[in-house]
This record gives C-alpha cells, sequence and structure tokens, in this order.
C-alpha cells in the first residue's frame, strides 16, 4: 500500500474500506517502524479550533484511534464533579412523587470545584470535606390583587413554579469562607424542577457528594464529548463546467468550489472539513473513478462541550492527567502481582 | 518525574481494588506467554494499553477482552520473543503509554498559551 494511502480510511458507495491501522512494527514488508516517543513528538500535534467558557473544539493529529477513544470515554464517565446524591423529603404535597423530583433534583449542574471536595464511600459519616447542603423550602399560594379573569398561573400564583434559582445553600463548617469567592449554586438558574398550586409545598434537604459518570449521568463533566476523522476529498481527474457544478452541489456550501483554470471552470476542494461524508457524489455515473472519499485515520476533530462546572480546556488536561494516574496505579498493581506470583512458586 | 507523592484525587484511591492486576493460571513458565486480569478496567485503558504495547516489536502478540460486561475485569494477553517476557512488556507498555500523554499534556498547554485559535464560525 502506497505510503501515503496508510493513514486514509476509504469510503465506497457500499462499504468502507481500510479501517484498521496497522502501525505496528513489521506490519509491512521489508519495512520497520519501531515505535520511538522522538518520533511520536514530531508527528503528534493539537491544534485549538475553537474555544468558549463552555465549549472547545480541537484536532488531535498522529495518535492511534485508541488513545482518543480513552480520552473520549475518560471525559464522559470518569471525571469527577459534585451533584445532589441525597434527598431528605421532609414535605412534599406536590403532584411530583418523591422519586421522580429527587431524580430531577440529582441533574441539576451544581458549580462547585470538585477538587475542594473528598471523596465519600457510603460508610463515611457527612462532613464539610464530602458534603454540599442544599434545602427547598418552597409553598404555593394565591397571588394578591389578582384580576379577575386572569388565567395565567404566574401571575394568578406565587411559586407555582419551581425553578433551580430557589435551591438554598446551606454552607456547612469552613464552607462559607472556603468558598466565599465563588460561592456554590447551581450553574443555571432557570432549571425548572416541577410546578405547584396553591396549598402545595415542598420541604426537603438536599446532600451533594462527589462521584463520576460512570456510576450516574449526572455526575459527568460533559454534555457531550465527541471525535469525528478529517474528510479528504481527492479529485483524481479535473471535473469541469456542468459537471463542476453538481459535483459542488453533491456537498454540503463551502466543501468545494469553482475555480477558473486557463479558461476552464474547475472544480475544487477547499474545505473538506466542513463535508458530512454523505456519499451523494458516488451516486453520480460522471463522477465514477474520478473522486476518491477518504477520512484521515489519525486526525481527530474533537468536540468537547462542558455542563459549565469545569472549564473544557481544564477538562481535557484531566481527562489525560487521569489516563497518566491509571498508569501508574496499575504499574504499582503490576509489580506486586509479579511479587506474588514469585512467592507462589 | 515523581508523581507518586502527590497522587491527584481524580482516581478515589480508596476504590482501588487489592488485586488490581493478577496473573491468571496458565503462564508459561519464563512468562513470555502471561494472561493479566486486570480488576476494575475497561477499553478504556484496554485498548490504549494493548496499542502502546504492540509497539513494542519484541512482542508478538497482545489482545485484549472484557469476558462478561456485568464484571469490571479486563484479560490483557502478551505473547513475547524469548529475548523478553510479558511482565516486561506490560512495564513498558504502561510507560509509554504514560510517556504519550504527558507529551500530549505538554502540547496541550503550550498550545492554550499560544492562544491565536483557528476559529471557524
Amino acid at each position: 500500500m502506497a505510503l501515503e494511502d496508510r493513514n486514509r480510511v476509504v469510503i465506497l458507495e457500499d462499504r468502507v474500506e481500510n479501517i484498521s491501522g496497522a502501525d505496528f512494527p513489521m506490519s509491512f514488508d521489508g519495512e520497520d517502524v519501531p515505535f520511538h516517543l522522538e518520533g511520536f513528538k514530531k508527528t503528534f500535534d493539537i491544534k485549538i479550533i475553537r474555544l468558549t467558557p463552555t465549549d472547545i473544539e480541537f484536532d488531535l493529529i498522529g495518535v492511534d484511534a485508541s488513545i482518543a477513544n480513552a480520552l473520549r470515554r475518560i471525559l464522559i464517565s470518569e471525571i469527577p464533579t459534585m451533584a445532589i446524591e441525597k434527598v431528605y423529603m421532609i414535605n412534599n404535597t406536590g403532584i411530583m412523587q418523591d422519586e421522580v423530583l429527587a431524580h430531577r433534583l440529582g441533574l441539576i449542574p451544581i458549580l462547585a470545584d470538585p477538587n475542594e471536595f473528598q471523596w465519600k464511600r457510603p460508610s463515611d459519616p457527612p462532613t464539610d470535606q464530602n458534603t454540599i447542603v442544599f434545602k427547598l423550602d418552597v409553598a404555593c399560594a394565591k397571588g394578591r390583587d389578582v384580576p379577575e379573569g386572569e388565567t395565567d398561573p404566574k401571575i394568578k400564583y406565587i411559586n407555582s413554579s419551581i425553578y433551580s434559582s430557589q435551591l438554598q445553600w446551606d454552607p456547612k463548617g469552613d464552607q462559607e469562607t472556603r468558598f466565599a469567592q465563588n460561592p456554590i449554586r447551581p450553574i443555571h438558574d432557570d432549571i425548572l424542577i416541577t410546578k405547584l398550586r396553591p396549598g402545595q409545598i415542598i420541604s426537603c434537604e438536599l446532600h451533594c457528594e462527589k462521584g463520576i459518570g460512570k456510576d450516574h449521568a449526572k455526575f459527568s463533566p460533559v454534555a457531550t464529548a465527541s471525535y469525528r476523522l478529517l474528510p479528504d476529498i481527492q479529485i483524481l481527474e479535473d471535473i469541469t463546467d456542468d459537471d463542476a457544478e453538481l459535483f459542488r452541489d453533491c456537498f454540503p456550501p463551502g466543501v468545494v468550489d469553482i475555480v477558473e483554470e486557463d479558461g476552464v471552470r474547475k472544480a475544487k476542494v477547499i474545505n473538506p472539513r466542513k463535508d458530512t461524508v454523505s456519499r451523494e457524489v458516488l451516486r453520480h455515473k460522471q463522477f465514477e473513478g474520478k473522486v476518491r472519499l477518504t477520512r484521515v485515520r489519525d486526525h481527530f476533530i474533537f468536540n468537547v462541550e462542558s455542563t459549565g462546572i469545569v472549564s473544557p480546556e481544564a477538562l481535557v488536561n484531566q481527562a489525560l492527567d487521569i489516563l497518566i494516574e491509571k498508569c501508574e496505579i496499575s504499574k504499582a498493581a503490576l509489580d506486586s502481582a509479579v511479587k506474588g506470583n514469585n512467592e507462589e512458586e | 518525574m515523581d508523581t507518586s507523592e502527590n497522587l491527584p484525587t481524580y482516581i478515589a484511591v480508596l476504590d482501588v481494588p487489592e488485586e488490581k492486576i493478577e496473573i491468571l493460571p496458565g503462564a508459561s513458565a519464563d512468562l513470555t506467554s502471561v494472561t493479566f486480569s486486570i480488576k476494575e478496567e475497561d477499553h478504556t485503558l484496554g485498548n490504549s494499553l494493548r496499542w502502546s504495547i504492540m509497539q513494542n516489536p519484541q512482542v508478538d502478540f497482545c489482545g485484549y477482552s472484557i469476558p462478561h460486561p456485568s464484571e469490571a475485569k479486563t484479560n490483557l494477553r502478551i505473547q513475547t520473543t524469548d529475548r523478553s517476557n510479558a511482565i516486561d512488556a506490560m512495564n513498558k507498555g504502561l510507560d509509554d503509554l504514560r510517556s504519550v500523554c504527558q507529551i500530549m499534556k505538554a502540547r496541550l498547554h503550550q498550545r492554550l498559551k499560544e492562544g491565536n485559535y483557528a476559529h471557524t464560525e
């Protein structure tokens, strides 16, 4: 296989070819491509495309899919955050059952730095180091001076809708001074928790604990964390005039443009990144043999959207830290396993 | 760089099982063919570790499997040439994977510092 084709996944009309990488020693005849960290350093790169307070888009170039996938999996399920784990219902006369209400409360993202808190095992008592307490005490009543014939519950009643902003943080121990700069609160103030009608009340105490997405999705620090491979459209033979226009329209806007070269209008790929790899172009007879749809196997376009608890760039950094930690823990475990094995003999 | 002293808090160290790695019965006497059973790990470590171990020219075979989805266990099989053994290959694999992550981390920090992101709309 030609060297430049080695890291291309080829998309054909009915199948995908050359899917798995073979970048291992002795994979190719007469060639030895042993892995060197120095070599990796040269071919590897990160390009940050876009960074906002909640989103990051970056390109991860020159790594194996297993590494990119490990990163994605850690982002979704292994980075700790604080979330409501226990709800002590004192009174709930609303129409929403206790367990449904408790579940909805659990999903509210809480703005608290997880690194400031310790892990809490089920047997550990709650302390100011491992638990955050919120209170929710709301009652719905009829509004005063409501015009006759008013039908909007928001005007007719007080507290007809309960929002996340109504959660009251109850600082314990030294939490008030520890978090004076950044008081603990729900990220969003406008999450509708439930609705009440006059006479109904909810009174409960909520305990937040540290956890990871593997245990429950409410602990996941990302809304999405995904990657896709960079598309690469190869035009093997010139596509001109009317065909060029049809060719351009086979792709999303901005992928292909028509340029004039020596008086001939030709189709030219200008931004393959925008392509969705729809394979529409492969349905047309006139393009047979003229175009090849491929993806670059080691070029990952990552998209990470944070829930707002941890900044997106810190999330990626933490994900790498966790993979490093996993290696270190496993190395120590391997040493003791080998020791145990030797003693048996 | 010694990181064992200030182990970060991302992983709940208390939850790490006592015998995290076990050498399954049936390993060859010279330890060139060994199956390791790693507890509380999945494709995250399994697949990336398999990749880094396979980069070692002394390794003839490396593969992993999760025998049952409701058991948090990953079995990793390594077979090496007789010039090495599976324990060394595993050690080198873990070291390499860690180095790869450290290089990635350093590059990420560098790129974040540089700023001027290639904005797309």
